[in-house]
């Protein structure tokens, strides 16, 4: 069961720390100071997320990995964060889609996760749902005045939204490792989280004056390994550092 | 960014129940919901505060730096304004 827990942790951790690394590279990069701000606050908050799942995760596992480890000594096989996140950040729009799609996902995956038996996963759950409204809340904000804002902002926001709706299908894929734990009551079925999502982000899309896309194609493959090439070039760069100079230090 | 830019605010931050709202600085928001958004993260992020005030910068009426003098120094010289000018009569102690 603890491999299990392991695996499971990993997906939560490392959607978390991907979601920070593309959120980073906005740094300096948004259109006003202001939101560049919002953005590297939201992607700290990813990254403590992280830290604290990757380590809870080396310690489950027990083969001696802290978080640099998991993080930056894995390829890309070995990694189980959702397609939706190593995605490429694209325009504005894009970001601000994925980051409405991703935080409303995991709102309600923190909020129902609150109540499991793995007391330490529940606690750290706690933390960071409060940390996910906020984002949620960003995510959505930016949605409504782009789609309900220019022509050309409506445009963009549209055509983000269409191009990231099949990605969500994996966030709420159940697997025989979720029903295993779900029914250990260590985790959450993200099946059962669907629902909630839906009545989450369909009314900002009808606020924003944006069509919802037809459900349809639904690629997966990333709660296995199997990646974009996205993927490589996001943890080339994440990790040089620490594989040039293994175990530097600030 | 291109173009013009976003409309300044003026943000107040009232750092404990109890406590007046204070200035705290300025920023930059496309409208009142996002400039208190922007003001979370810009001045609150170590939990200076449990409120926050925006307000148009635009809609601040101010005294001028030229009128300095007529404003203010009149009341330098006037020390009856203050509860210290007076004695205490004997006998009275709860003045």
């Amino acid at each position: 069961m603890s491999a299990d827990q392991v695996d499971y942790l990993l997906r939560l951790g490392d959607d978390a720390l991907v979601a920070a690394q593309r959120l980073g590279e906005w740094y300096a990069g948004t259109p006003e100071m202001e939101q560049d701000v919002a953005l590297a606050n939201i992607a700290l908050d990813q990254l403590g997320m992280a830290r604290l799942l990757l380590t809870y995760a080396g310690e489950l596992e027990g083969k001696g990995r802290d978080e640099d480890a998991l993080a930056f000594l894995r390829d890309d096989r070995e990694f189980r964060n959702c397609l939706l996140v190593e995605l490429p950040n694209g325009d504005f729009a894009m970001t601000m889609a994925k980051l409405l799609f991703l935080s409303a996902y995991q709102r309600l995956l923190y909020d129902a996760s609150i109540g499991v038996a793995d007391e330490r996963l529940a606690a750290m759950c706690a933390k960071a749902r409060k940390e996910s409204a906020y984002h949620l809340d960003n995510g959505a904000q930016w949605t409504i005045r782009l789609g309900d804002g220019t022509d050309e902002s409506h445009r963009r926001m549209q055509a983000a939204v269409d191009e990231l709706w099949p990605y969500t299908h994996e966030l709420f894929a159940s697997d025989e490792l979720c029903q295993r734990l779900d029914e250990a009551g260590l985790a959450v079925n993200p099946a059962t989280l669907r629902d909630g999502w839906l009545s989450t982000v369909e009314p900002v899309l009808a606020e924003a004056t944006l069509e919802r896309p037809a459900d349809g194609w639904a690629p997966e493959g990333g709660r296995r390994g199997v990646h974009t090439e996205h993927l490589s070039y996001l943890l080339a760069e994440m990790q040089v550092l620490h594989r040039a100079h293994p175990g530097a230090k600030w | 960014m291109t173009g013009e830019q976003w409309p300044l605010w003026e943000v107040f931050v009232r750092p404990r129940r109890g406590l007046s709202h204070g200035h705290v600085g300025s920023l930059h928001a496309p409208d009142a919901a996002m400039a208190l958004r922007n003001a979370r993260d810009l001045y609150t992020r170590r939990q200076e505060g449990v409120s926050i005030w925006v307000v148009p910068a635009e809609q601040i009426s101010a005294s001028s730096p030229d009128e300095k003098d007529a404003f203010f120094d009149p009341a330098a010289d006037k020390v009856y304004r203050y509860p210290t000018f007076y004695d205490v009569p004997e006998g009275a102690p709860h003045i």
